[in-house]
């Protein structure tokens, strides 16, 4: 399957809080970011830590500014992210 | 996800409870007495900041060498015979290279996820919740307890290794240090160095 993202693309991550394990880091839910590269392709966490068999999918560096994640800050923080954390921005 | 297995604070009823499985574990046959940390022990030997360093000494030396670990760490480190395979699988490693007005400092904010193939096991500090929770927040401020007060121009990146990637920041070299060896070189070259919380 081919990748959603490629670098450069803009991006949002989801807001929803799933009951059990996830490496979407409650800091970046919700939050705008740039996908600075794909970071390979693997298994989602979410899934392998609830005993499911889970396809590798694509896995990216996003940059995010801390200005958007805490509403303060002149730093950024790449965060590696499972696609299926990502939509385009502007997208549902 | 934590690939380490450190006890900082035995009284934890965490580690209590993990001592209660190990000796059940050990009274059915399962494992043998003192297994687990002689596993851990031959798990962390494969790795050391002298790793790290050694890496790190010839991309100094050899432009080549850098561009080439920048671009694919995995690929680099191979050609000095590392590998990020002493964990359960082997991981991606991402170098990022501090200089100009650019620095680099690696966190995991969701457990420890740390290149322990390159630096060994991770500090104390690196696994503390306090480390965790406010380099992400305010890196500038953390660094400065670390003693490493940053110009304001300089840009600051945080990388959160929240899934399979593995970090290591690749210093500046020091200024005076052109006459040394590549040997020497690495000698320079701290764990704190390495994971962006000192400059070397």
């Amino acid at each position: 399957m081919a990748d959603r993202f490629a670098a450069g693309d803009r991006v949002r991550t989801r807001t929803v809080d799933p009951p059990g394990h996830t490496r979407l880091p409650r800091y970046a839910r919700g939050v705008r970011g740039e996908v600075v590269s794909t970071a390979g392709h693997h298994p989602l966490a979410d899934e392998r830590a609830r005993g499911l068999t889970s396809s590798p999918r694509a896995v990216y560096h996003v940059r995010f500014a801390a200005s958007d994640l805490f509403g303060e800050g002149d730093h950024t923080v790449v965060v590696e992210l499972w696609e299926d954390y990502l939509e385009p921005e502007g997208g549902r | 996800m934590s690939t380490t297995h450190d006890h900082p604070h035995d009284s934890a009823p965490v580690a209590a409870r993990v001592r209660h499985v190990e000796a059940l574990l050990e009274a059915r046959g399962h494992l043998d007495p003192g297994e687990i940390d002689r596993r851990i022990d031959e798990f962390a030997a494969g790795g050391s900041p002298a790793h790290g360093a050694a890496i790190v000494a010839r991309a100094w030396v050899d432009p080549n060498f850098r561009e080439r670990l920048l671009a694919d760490g995995n690929a680099a480190i191979a050609e000095l015979g590392y590998s990020m395979g002493s964990a359960l699988q082997d991981q991606k490693l991402t170098v990022m290279a501090n200089g100009g007005d650019e620095h680099h400092v690696v966190v995991c904010t969701l457990c420890s996820c740390y290149p322990i193939a390159l630096l060994g096991p991770s500090p104390g500090w690196y696994k503390s919740e306090a480390y965790r929770s406010r380099v992400v927040r305010d890196p500038r401020g953390v660094l400065r307890e670390f003693g490493l007060e940053l110009p304001g121009s300089t840009r600051i990146t945080v990388w959160d290794a929240s899934a399979e990637s593995r970090y290591m920041v690749l210093p500046r070299r020091p200024a005076g240090t052109e006459e040394m060896g590549e040997r020497e070189l690495a000698g320079l070259v701290t764990r704190k160095g390495l994971i962006g919380t000192a400059l070397v």
